[in-house]
Parts: structure tokens; sequence; C-alpha cells
């Protein structure tokens, strides 16, 4: 069984009447360990697919399980445990609270797991550690570089140990330079054995990834997976553009 | 869920932003001082009226006074009414065994009365001047310290003799506290009216246990110049109104007041001796209704049918008294529960726009897994924090706001802060903080985490 697994999500917004089909049927398998991205124009339904994959929402129809749990009825307790425990989000506006200190931003989702204050501090200094912003844990979101604090949010949502990270156009704020360290950071977490979803409308980083998801009015148009182009798992920065290009015009064969 | 964490935000958010913090605050400042502050002026006034009861003597006994409102069914005859009068008195004593004891009274009163009392160039204003018989004494509690109290012989020669108490001392002859020495002025003339009138006694100084401690000390601070005596003898004028009374008072024989003050107002032919009341003491507390009952009928006669007098018992009066007390109570309650109100719906204004401020950072805690119940707590503890802080202020300012009432309303009766009117006020702050924290709460908790998410 997948970590994700999708059927036949839909998700209709009502708006006054008018009913928008922002999902119209999706099937998708997302396994543990995988690095996705999911690419397409503003409107196509990408960030609703990722709400719903983040269980921010709910689908209208169809039937979704994250880690085994069944959430297209999930109630919003359920709904909130599950962000707490099984996912971390990563945004484009780093969504940092800005009264927090950098670790306080980052002991927040312990907090909801109930976690002792002395136990938070530890976790947090840890995932700190590892984005390489421990040095500046007493500092406020405001003091700091949008790179740094898109770092900070990452650690945020590494803090809980998630099965899946969501990221929603996290370079989307950030310059380029800035975004390449962003996006290898993303690819050494990759590495280190995590499962990864990254929402981009730029498909340059969506071709970055092992995987990518094509979303067109509410339904995946195109999928790539470049381990099955090219037979081997590959980093990112060993594609060339070239590579890319080909791995673009393959479909895959569902 | 952890505590502290929310605590920690709490004061956050109020440090955050602490002008607003402070105006939200200010309604329940306002409540809980004004609460605390009635309470205690409440508290104050019943204390006093209690000590009245207490020293106006026991319930064994009635008080007839006139009446002006005439029954519905005599309203034609209010030009015949008698008042009144001595005739009253005498037929009382001789038909109405069942009353033991009867004083008729006169009172002028400093409120009602042109009345000036002076002596060597000092002027006192007495609170009320009494003729009666000596029997009042007894009545009112009253005790002489100094010299002898008028008796039936001053009565009957109508003597122009005068019993003061230390109030009227203090202002003719200097208080003890201006002086260093305590004055008896028994045996020296005052002018009354310009009537003059020789002292023969005085009264002990009336006070409470705690006034007296106070006076002592106060007169050690003086005698040890430590601090100034004063130049006029406030000294009784302060304390409950039933004190200041009889420190204020001076008494003269009754048939003194009938010729020398009454006299001349009466428009009758022969002088109509009218008195103003008469107090009358039962053997025991059962035979009360029987005594009103045998007066009445007695007074019946004398008035020829017409009510116009009416009996008062310290009964009516407890009552009367509880009625007060619980008059202010509701309107104190009433003042400081509008005062609690508005303080709440500032409360829940503050948080509603608090939330709508902070909707993104709501939709980040429940991105990163807060529960619904969560952000409620969150909200809801951070109202009933900013109300308890809020209460707290507010019973600190509450002794302003008692010093304030006490300054514009010089009364008699000291304000007291109780524990439970202290207790009571915080509960009111808490319960003000869950009342107005519910709803922004509940509104906090519904967002979606997407659109709060989405909101900019």
């Amino acid at each position: 069984m997948a970590l994700v697994e999708l059927r036949g999500v839909t998700k209709i917004y009502d708006l006054g009447g008018e009913k928008i089909h922002a999902l119209a049927g999706v099937d998708l398998d997302i396994e543990s360990g995988e690095f996705t991205s999911i690419v397409g124009p503003s409107g196509s339904g990408k960030s609703t697919l990722m709400h719903i994959l983040g269980c921010l929402d709910t689908p209208t129809g169809g039937a979704m399980s994250i880690d085994g749990i069944r959430v297209e009825k999930a109630r919003p307790k359920e709904l909130a445990r599950i962000r707490n425990r099984k996912i971390g989000f990563v945004f484009q506006f780093f969504n940092l609270l800005p009264r927090l200190t950098v670790q306080q931003n980052v002991e927040l989702p312990l907090i909801y797991m109930g976690y002792s204050a002395a136990r938070r501090r530890e976790r947090a200094m840890e995932v700190l550690g590892l984005v390489e912003m421990d040095n500046r844990s007493r500092h406020r979101p405001s003091q700091l570089s949008g790179g740094q604090q898109q770092r900070v949010a990452i650690a945020r949502a590494l803090v809980n140990e998630p099965r899946i990270i969501f990221a929603d156009e996290p370079t989307g704020n950030l310059d380029s330079n800035t975004g390449e360290k962003i996006l290898q950071l993303f690819h050494e977490l990759h590495a280190g054995g995590r499962t990864l979803v990254l929402v981009t409308h730029d498909p340059d980083i969506a071709g970055l990834t092992p995987r990518r998801i094509e979303i067109r009015d509410g339904r995946i148009a195109d999928e790539v997976d470049t381990r099955l182009v090219r037979g081997t798992e590959q980093s990112r920065f060993a594609l060339t553009r070239d590579d890319r290009d080909a791995v673009g015009d393959s479909p895959r064969e569902a | 869920m952890d505590f502290g964490a929310v605590i920690a935000n709490s004061i956050r958010e109020i440090k955050g932003h602490p002008v607003r913090s402070f105006l939200t605050m200010f309604g329940i400042i306002l409540g809980i001082s004004s609460l605390v502050a009635m309470n205690a002026v409440v508290k104050g006034m019943e204390n006093g009226l209690k000590e009245a009861l207490i020293e106006m003597g026991g319930m064994d006994k009635f008080e007839i006074g006139e009446e002006d409102e005439l029954p519905d069914y005599q309203a034609h005859l209010g030009d015949q009414i008698p008042g009144l009068t001595m005739a009253d008195v005498y037929a009382l004593q001789a038909s109405a065994p069942l009353l033991s004891q009867i004083t008729p009274a006169v009172e002028m009163s400093r409120w009602n009365s042109r009345l000036s009392v002076r002596h060597e160039g000092r002027f006192a204003r007495p609170y009320r001047l009494y003729g009666t018989w000596p029997s009042y004494m007894e009545l009112e509690d009253h005790h002489v310290q100094h010299g002898r109290m008028f008796n039936d012989i001053d009565e009957e020669m109508a003597n122009s003799v005068c019993v003061i108490s230390t109030g009227i001392r203090d202002d003719l002859f200097g208080s003890p506290e201006s002086t260093g020495e305590e004055v008896i002025p028994v045996g020296r003339t005052i002018f009354i009216n310009d009537m003059p009138f020789e002292i023969i006694g005085m009264f002990q100084h009336y006070e409470t246990e705690t006034e007296r401690k106070e006076r002592l000390e106060r007169m050690r601070l003086i005698r040890e110049g430590k601090i100034k005596a004063p130049s006029n003898g406030s000294i009784s004028r302060q304390g409950s109104f039933i004190y200041r009374l009889k420190n204020n008072s001076i008494f003269i024989p009754l048939r003194t007041m009938l010729i020398k003050f009454m006299s001349s107002k009466s428009e009758e032919p022969e002088p109509v001796q009218r008195i103003d009341t008469i107090n009358v003491r039962v053997p025991d507390l059962e035979s009360l209704d029987a005594s009103i009952q045998q007066a009445r009928n007695v007074l019946m006669i004398t008035h020829r049918g017409i009510e116009d007098f009416s009996f008062r018992t310290e009964e009516d009066m407890a009552e009367e008294v509880q009625l007060t007390i619980r008059n202010y109570r509701v309107s104190g309650a009433v003042i400081a529960g509008i005062a609690l109100v508005v303080g709440g719906v500032g409360i829940m204004n503050i948080m509603l726009a608090s939330i709508s401020e902070r909707i993104r950072e709501i939709g980040i805690c429940k991105a990163v897994g807060a529960t619904d119940a969560a952000v409620f707590n969150q909200i809801l503890i951070e109202s009933i924090f900013l109300s308890i802080i809020g209460g707290i202020i507010g019973l600190a300012a509450s002794q302003a706001v008692i010093a304030l009432i006490s300054s514009l309303t010089p009364t008699d009766n000291t304000p007291e802060v109780t524990g439970a009117s202290l207790i009571f006020a915080l509960c009111s702050s808490v319960m003000v903080g869950i009342l107005s924290g519910i709803y922004p709460g509940l509104k906090a908790s519904r967002f979606s985490p997407m659109e709060a998410l989405k909101y900019e």
C-alpha cells in the first residue's frame, strides 16, 4: 500500500450556485521516499490537490488515505491530528509567526503533540541544526532573510518527524540563488530518505524532481518518472537540460 | 495541550499590543473597581446602620410621631389636626397602664431651625437641640461623665440649664487635641440663640473601639510633637452618624424648651404645648403590640378620632435599614454589572479584531496540527487572561475609587472592603473573560485551515 493513495478524488466548490470542479477525479499514489513535484498553471487545481493531500481540506468525492488512515470522511479533529503527526508543510510565504522566536516557531507543532518544554527545545534545536539555523534560534522571523526564514520553516516541517512533507512554491518568494539553495536542501532531505511533494508552476523546478505530475483542468494531464525513463534513481544535479527535455516528452504509462 | 505554552502565548499577545490591551482592560478595570468600591461603601453603610440600631437601645420601645398624611377617609379633616401635645402625654400617663415609661421630646436641629450657640466669640453648630425629660437619657443610652443631668426640679422650674456633648465643648472651649488638656466647662454659661444657659453636665465622648484607639494614638503623637494639633476641634465630627449626632447634641429640660423656644411660634391664643415625639418604653417585647394598641386607643380620644399620629417601632426601623441596604446593594450591583458588561463587550470586540488580524496565524497553527479545541482554548484563555489582569488592576484601582467616593461624599461610614467582595470581583472578571471569549473563540476555531492560510 502506498503512503498516500487517491482514488477518483473530486473537489467541487460551490460559489453562489456556480459549481467549480477544481478536481475532476484524481487517481494518485505516492510511495514512501519519493520526491514528487506537482506542476501546472494557475487555476489548474494543483493547489487544491495539495490542500487535499495535506489534509487542509477534504475531498468532495472519492477516497483517500495517508499512511493507511482513511481521510475523506475524517472529522476536523482527526485531520488536525494527521497534519500534526504525519505531515510537514513549507509555504511560499514561509508563514512563520512573527511574534515568536525562531525556536518557538519550530516548537509549534510539538506543542500540539503535547511535548514538554524541555523536550520541545531539544528537538527544535536538533532540526535547526539540520538546516544550519541553530545559531539564530533567538531571532525573530523579521530579523532573518527570506532564505533563512524558509530554512526555519523547513525545520518546523521536519520537527514532528512527518511521513510526508508538502512544499507549496517554496522558492516562489526567493531570489533564484537562494531558491537554488532551498531546493538543494530538499534534495538532501530526499536523499536522506524523506518523502517530499513539491507544488510549483515552474516546469524548470519540477523537472529537477525524480517524479513529475502535471495537473490541468483538475485532472492529471501528464506524469513523468525519471526512474522509469532512466531505470535508475537520479539526483536532480545529475540531470542536464537535455535530460529534462527528454523526460518531459515521455508520458508514463499508467 | 501545554497550558504553560498557551499562557506564554497570551502574555506575548498582550505585550505585543500594550496600549490596545490596556484600553481593552479599561472596561473591566472600571467594572471591577466600581464593584468592589460599591460593595465597600454599602458594607460601610451597613456597619453604620447596624451600629446605629444598637446605639439606639433595645427593641422594647416605640416612638409616637406626627403623621402629615391623614388616611383617605379623613382627608377632609386636614385643617383640624390637633398634633402631638403635652395633653397626649398626660392622657397616656393616666390611661395607658401598659406603657412603662413615657418621654416627650421637642427637637430643634441645625437642618430645620436657626440654631446658634456661642461662648465668648466662639460658635458651635450643634446637630440638634433636644428639650426632653431626664428619662430620655436611658432611651438613647447617654451617659453624663462630668457634672450632672438635669432633674425633675429643673424641669418643673424650667431652669436655663443644659447638658452638652463633647463636640459642643470642642467648638466652644477647644478639643483636648488642640488645647492639650481636657476642658470641663461645667458651670460656664453659654448662649443658645442669644439666651443664656448654664452648663450643668457633659456627656462622655461616644466612639467605637477603633475610633478610641485611633484617637488615643493621635493624642500620643501630638503630645510627642510628631504631628501638629488641629486648630479646630474636628475630632467629634468624625465617626459614624449616630456617634456624630450624639457627640454634637445639647439637651435642655422640656419645659424650658417649650417656654423659651416654642411659645413664640404658636398662633393659638393659649400656648399649646406641641411636641415632636413621644417615646414609649414597654415592659417587654411581647407586650409591644398590645401597648401600641392601648396608646392608639388613648390618642384616638385625645385627637377626636383623627389619626394624625403614627407609631414607629425599632422593628420598622430595622426593616427600613435592611431595605435601604438592599436598595444600595442592588443599585451598586446594577452599576457594576453594566460596567462589567461594557467591559466584556470591549474584550469581545478586541478579541474579534485580534482574530481577524491573526486569521493567517490561526491557519498556520491549524496547518501544523492545532485542533479546533486548541484554537478555541487559546482565544478563550487570552480573553480570560485579559479580564483577570483587568480585574486585578481593578482591585487595586478600587482603593482609588473608594478614596474618591469618600472625598466626594465624606460619610460617617468608613467603607469596608471585605475578602468576600474581592473574591466575588475576581470571579466576576473570570466570568466576563469566559463569556466574552466564547464567541471569538468559536469563530476562530471554525476557520478552515486552508481559507485561513489563503487570507491576506
